[in-house]
């Protein structure tokens, strides 16, 4: 067993783990942040996307003993209050999604393409989308949600 | 999905984590990024028995100058290989090379010495440090040694790296004529076949060429007989173009799989070399 | 107060989604979000030969382990699990849930390991020792049908799991009786016939969440309660409860988010019965969660049918008759719809046109491959791509613009309702007026002009069309062995607010928001009043489910009767409160009144107060605002429209560029256009994702070549353009919304129109026809004279 300490959504979180646990079976099963989801097991889907130190990680491809140390944000830690982050506001306002299952991953990409890129051209949200698959979509709406998120933050 | 059991650790120095393998026997791998290791132990193809993190070593991560050449440290992410502004102004061809690995949250993670440590026949990275003739540093309990990249990549996942050692930085002289054309494997995003070329061009001739390929074979090799008929040629890129056109007739036992068979990859060699060609040319 | 009503009709509404602002935050309660004390988790060991007699299984080390709670072979559930069932009338071979003696596909479990957390599971499954004698592997069809040494299954000779069925023209309805005269003199007067075997291949679904199951048997209680990742909790109910030998009133089966089906969680599983069967003999609350690469191997697969197509036609391109020879791959076992599929595809084969003479056949092969059943489209896909990809070769033959061929084939807008040769019912329709818009949006003859003009650079550029015609609404009961109604209860709240329930299961199609528009209208309250719940049978007293894109023709249906009923009891409460006619009143605002003065009126909520304390109780009437209805369709709806694409194919290499997607489809009255859109982009991705990059592929000893996304590609976001859709609205007369059902439309198209492009881009090479997928090795081999 290992200790870890990653500082979760802001909360510092404590834990003796296995050194194989997954970070997002971490997130999930220890600290019931069950928002991020497992799509895939050869890190190509993108549905357990965080933030690990500010950058887009598959959380099913790294180690809870990884990201000892480590500020994560999960998509329930992007909200302040009530008050949607804008990129949640934008998949919401253009039907950005179906089922929901991909979309955590798929907001927290976002976040990261925006951060590195506030006014994407349409073929650059969908190359920086590479990482994240949607069954439901056909990723139009989604691409529509990016540039309302990045529309409303340039506002 | 599930890992198999191991020992983690984790490496606050170079000398740290060799010594660290050294203790562990044959049972220790190291561990930077993990986007090559981590999907095959959770396939369970790859069961270490102690994982050794050099993840968080500062002086294994970085891209800098050093007596003119460029070097990368080993711990160096993809992401931050893409967008560095010294690989764009003085040897973009690493950085274009980075840009097509994987997806944004894999280049967030990944690292060079893990992508070359793992040597996947269809990675990217080693064609580009074979354009360069880049050389790769490895430090062991021997002490540390540098490897040619062409001696480097050996076989099907078979480098010239013993168990003990690590690596820590490769070091290339920065060319700015010189791109990588990739034709993806569609699912899994690593190369079918990918080529990078590097000129040296004086007064509208090539003086030289060097020619990296991966995907193609059980391990990423130079073109020599390209590289080769391309000296002394006129630099324009119809007359290179046509030079690299069967750049894969030489070639044999050639990959196949259900994506591409060998005489596909081998035409798709001469494609992409020409590609490659043009491509850095134009950088000229 | 102004005459005109201040809250808007919801209904043709782009209104945004009810279900988001949860799952944009992560709050949605997905399967493998379930925790129960005490939960224990399963896992399967599974197969890993393709075909071959079990010698042995040596569980030792795995119970020895750590945590591991128990271990069970098949032969050991087999003592208390009965065989699963089908849901199809064909004969169908045994299939236990975990084999007992042979296994027949990769990924077939083999034992079950119940463990106290996710990776001690993993690791006994792991350490569970199978000893297999091999035995040869079926992977060819049409090499298995015919005199193969090896037989899957003892009392299916020949490994067919329907032997050839015929349809169409000349067939009595028994089948029994063929008169083939009527299709052989069609061709024998024709002056042209293309002839071609296609093959449709085999898909896998994946769904972004894979599947999961969590049963919880009650000693105490003797109930079961299970959640699980399925389009049909109620039909997940029936027969879990029959499996487990218990009632349907002691089985709660909860569907709660569900990440996306496209029809791989009709079927219910083995899973799902080996999972509650070991909650109810443990007494312990259980969960399994699918892996990706377990899913590539244990969900269903999709299509998988190869279609010889011939076409008979006069030189004027009118045709005069179709056959199509189909031969279904069904895999290794029939599970609850597999054999039903394929015939959906002989159901469609009259297509959008007025053919006077078709002839199908099908005949259904078991290979040792995972089992095929419903994936999105299920058998009219393949229809639509076999009879428009035949249409397209028919042009080219006659030299003709595929558009006119069709619009000279089309079943004309006053023949409906028109009966098929095949025996379907054709609602309402309109092709041409499709046609005409989709060949306007897209620019039909500029992007000819641009083709051309491309290619006079040298540049493989190609347009393809297709039309479709697809079955929907899916009922009436004489169709579904379980029923082809869906049932709904509206409640109005005393506070006002309403309630209601729908059998549909929704995993994505937004039902919590459509429903609620239409209630809101219904009864002129606002939207935010209005709480649709489904997916859970102790909640939903009856359904069917979400499938054959079925939720608003069927389920939107019984949800309107049940809200007319509600109305017509609270406009009698509301007319003796107001001492009024019902007739003269109107819901409008929130409120009740009579027709003009609505200052008179009530508000809603003290309508519904007083039907529930009912001082004095009007005569003739009961307490309590609450009524359910069954609706069962009359028929079916069969919503249509066209597709045209733009392609551009790389000489060097072979790969193909999507350029261009016009999409007109006509699915009768929309209530939500924004999550129509939504429905028919994810449909064109699929479909999309069938011509160009999707693949299941195994060897020919039976392993599969495609077990993850390594090797199986779905589309990603670049991989698409931006979709040009438009649509006519032709509603049916089949259900009183006029509603035909969109889910699927978005795959039947695209797929066809895609690779008719292909071909067109390729027509220099002389190519007529090419399989799917469209793999840039496949295409640069043509382009190549097949050599490098």
């Amino acid at each position: 067993m290992a200790q870890v300490s990653i500082t979760v959504n802001g909360r510092r979180r404590t834990a003796e783990v296995e050194p194989r646990l997954l970070l997002v079976h971490f997130l999930r099963e220890h600290l019931d942040l069950t928002g991020t989801h497992v799509g895939c097991d050869t890190s190509q889907c993108g549905a357990c996307t965080v933030l690990v130190d500010g950058r887009s990680a598959k959380s099913c491809t790294i180690f809870a003993v990884q990201a000892d140390g480590s500020e994560v944000t999960t998509i329930e830690g992007l909200a302040k209050g009530d008050d949607l982050h804008p990129l949640q506001d934008g998949f919401w306002e253009e039907h950005g999604l179906q089922c929901g299952y991909c979309t955590p991953g798929m907001i927290m990409s976002s976040v990261n393409l925006l951060e590195d890129n506030p006014s994407p051209t349409e073929a650059q949200i969908r190359e920086g989308l590479d990482g994240n698959f949607c069954r439901c979509t056909g990723y139009q709406h989604i691409v529509n949600a990016v540039q309302n998120a990045a529309a409303r933050r340039s506002s | 999905m599930i890992p198999s059991a191991f020992d983690y650790e984790r490496a606050t120095s170079v000398d740290d984590a060799v010594a660290r393998l050294a203790a562990a026997g044959g049972a220790g791998k190291l561990i930077a990024g993990g986007h090559s290791l981590v999907p095959l132990m959770k396939l369970r193809l790859n069961e270490p028995g102690t994982l050794i993190d050099i993840a968080r070593i500062p002086e294994l991560a970085g891209v800098r100058e050093v007596d003119g050449a460029i070097e990368i440290g080993a711990g160096t992410v993809h992401h931050a290989v893409a967008t560095s502004d010294l690989l764009r102004a003085r040897c973009p061809v690493v950085a274009e090379t980075a840009a097509t690995i994987g997806d944004p949250q894999v280049r967030n993670r990944g690292t060079l010495g893990g992508s070359i440590a793992h040597a996947d026949p269809a990675a990217d990275y080693p064609a580009t440090l074979l354009a360069l003739d880049a050389e790769v540093r490895i430090q062991g309990p021997r002490g540390a040694r540098t490897v040619a990249a062409r001696d480097f990549f050996q076989d099907l996942f078979t480098v010239d790296l013993a168990g003990d050692e690590l690596i820590t930085a490769v070091r290339f002289a920065p060319v700015r004529t010189a791109a990588y054309a990739k034709l993806y494997q569609r699912a899994s995003r690593f190369a079918i076949v990918g080529v990078a070329a590097a000129l040296d061009v004086a007064g509208g001739t090539v003086r030289s060429a060097r020619l990296g390929l991966t995907g193609a074979l059980s391990h990423a090799v130079r073109l020599t007989a390209v590289e080769e008929a391309l000296a002394g040629r006129p630099a324009d890129a119809d007359s290179v173009a046509a030079e690299a056109a069967r750049a894969g007739d030489g070639l044999s036992d050639l990959n196949a799989d259900i994506h591409a068979g060998a005489d596909y990859r081998r035409a798709m060699v001469g494609v992409f070399a020409q590609r490659a060609l043009r491509a850095a040319l134009a950088r000229g | 107060m102004s005459a005109a009503p201040v809250l808007p009709k919801l209904v043709g509404e782009r209104v945004k989604r009810r279900e988001d602002p949860r799952l944009v935050q992560g709050h949605g309660t997905y399967v493998d979000d379930v925790k129960i004390f005490g939960l224990r988790h399963a896992a399967f060991k599974r197969s890993d030969v393709a075909h071959g007699r079990i010698r042995s299984i040596d569980t030792g080390a795995a119970e020895a382990m750590d945590g591991v709670e128990a271990v069970f072979t098949g032969t050991q559930i087999a003592e208390f699990l009965d065989p699963m069932p089908i849901g199809t009338p064909f004969p169908s071979p045994e299939h236990r849930a975990v084999a007992t003696d042979v296994v027949r596909y990769v990924g077939e479990p083999v034992a079950v390991v119940v463990a106290a957390d996710r990776y001690t599971a993993r690791d006994a499954a792991d350490a569970i020792v199978v000893d297999y004698e091999t035995r040869p592997a079926v992977v060819n069809p049409e090499v298995a049908m015919t005199g193969h040494p090896t037989v899957i299954h003892a009392d299916f000779d020949n490994n067919l799991a329907v032997p050839l069925v015929p349809s169409g023209t000349g067939v009595s309805p028994d089948g029994k009786t063929v008169d083939d005269s009527v299709v052989d003199k069609a061709f024998a007067d024709a002056d042209v016939v293309v002839s071609q075997r296609m093959v449709n291949q085999r898909l896998a679904p994946t769904a972004m969440e894979p599947r999961g199951v969590v049963a919880h048997y009650e000693r105490g209680k003797g109930t079961m309660t299970v959640w699980s990742s399925t389009q049909n909790p109620h039909i997940l109910r029936t027969f879990v409860a029959k499996l487990n030998g218990m009632g349907e009133d002691e089985v709660r089966a909860i569907a709660p988010e569900v990440g996306g089906g496209f029809g791989a969680k009709i079927n219910i599983y083995g899973e799902e019965y080996v999972v509650s069967a070991l909650s109810k003999r443990l007494g312990l609350p259980l969960k399994w969660t699918e892996d990706r690469s377990e899913a590539f191997l244990a969900t269903i697969h999709g299509r998988d049918i190869i279609g010889y197509v011939d076409i008979a036609a006069t030189r004027a391109g009118k045709v005069l008759g179709l056959k199509l020879r189909l031969i279904a791959d069904v895999g290794a076992y029939n599970m609850l719809l597999t054999a039903a599929i394929p015939t959906l595809t002989m159901l469609m084969a009259n297509a959008t046109y007025d053919i006077p003479a078709i002839r199908t056949t099908l005949t259904e092969v078991f290979t040792n491959k995972t089992p095929t059943d419903a994936y999105r489209g299920a058998g009219r896909p393949e229809a639509t791509y076999f009879v428009e990809r035949g249409m397209d070769m028919l042009a080219r033959r006659l030299d003709m613009d595929p558009a006119e061929l069709r619009r000279r084939n089309f079943i004309p807008a006053d023949r409906f309702p028109y009966k098929t040769q095949m025996g379907a019912v054709y609602d309402s329709g309109d092709y041409a007026k499709a046609l005409d818009r989709a060949l306007g949006n897209a620019g039909w003859q500029e992007l000819q002009r641009e083709r051309d003009a491309a290619r006079a650079e040298g540049r493989l550029v190609g347009l393809g069309l297709a039309m479709y015609v697809e079955v929907c609404g899916l009922g009436p009961s004489a169709s579904l062995p379980t029923g082809g109604w869906e049932h709904s209860q509206v409640t109005v709240e005393r506070d006002g607010r309403i309630s209601a329930t729908t059998g549909a299961s929704p995993h994505g199609q937004g039902n919590e928001t459509t429903f609620a528009q239409m209630l809101a209208d219904q009864f002129g309250v606002p939207f935010e009043h209005v709480r649709i719940h489904h997916g859970d049978t102790g909640v939903v007293k009856q359904g069917i489910g979400t499938f054959g894109s079925r939720s608003q023709a069927v389920g939107g249906t019984a949800l309107h009767l049940a809200g007319a009923k509600v109305r017509e009891k609270m406009a009698k409460f509301a007319a003796a409160l107001l001492e009024a006619h019902e007739e003269d009143l109107v819901f409008e605002d929130g409120r009740i009144s009579v027709q003009g003065s609505p200052d008179t009126g009530k508000s809603f909520a003290e309508v519904a107060a007083y039907a529930y304390v009912p001082v004095p109780l009007p005569a003739g009437l009961s307490p309590g605002l609450s009524e359910e209805a069954f609706f069962e369709p009359a028929n079916n709806t069969y919503p249509f429209g066209c597709h045209i694409s733009m392609v551009e194919i790389d000489r060097d290499t072979g790969e193909l560029a999507l350029l261009r997607l016009v999409a007109v489809d006509d699915a009768g009255n929309l209530i939500n256009p924004l999550i129509v859109e939504g429905q028919i982009h994810g449909g064109l991705a699929q479909g999309i994702g069938q011509a160009m990059i999707e693949e299941v592929r195994y060897g020919g000893d039976g392993q599969p070549l495609t077990g993850s996304f390594m090797d199986y590609a779905i589309p990603r976001a670049a991989d698409l353009p931006r979709f040009e859709l438009d649509a006519t609205v032709t509603p049916t007369p089949v259900n009183p919304l006029g509603a035909k059902g969109v889910g699927e439309a978005g795959t039947l198209g695209s797929t066809p129109c895609i690779v008719s492009a292909a071909v067109d881009a390729l027509s220099g090479f002389g190519v007529t026809h090419v399989d799917m997928m469209l793999r840039p090795e496949k295409l640069w081999q043509i382009i190549h004279g097949g050599q490098a």
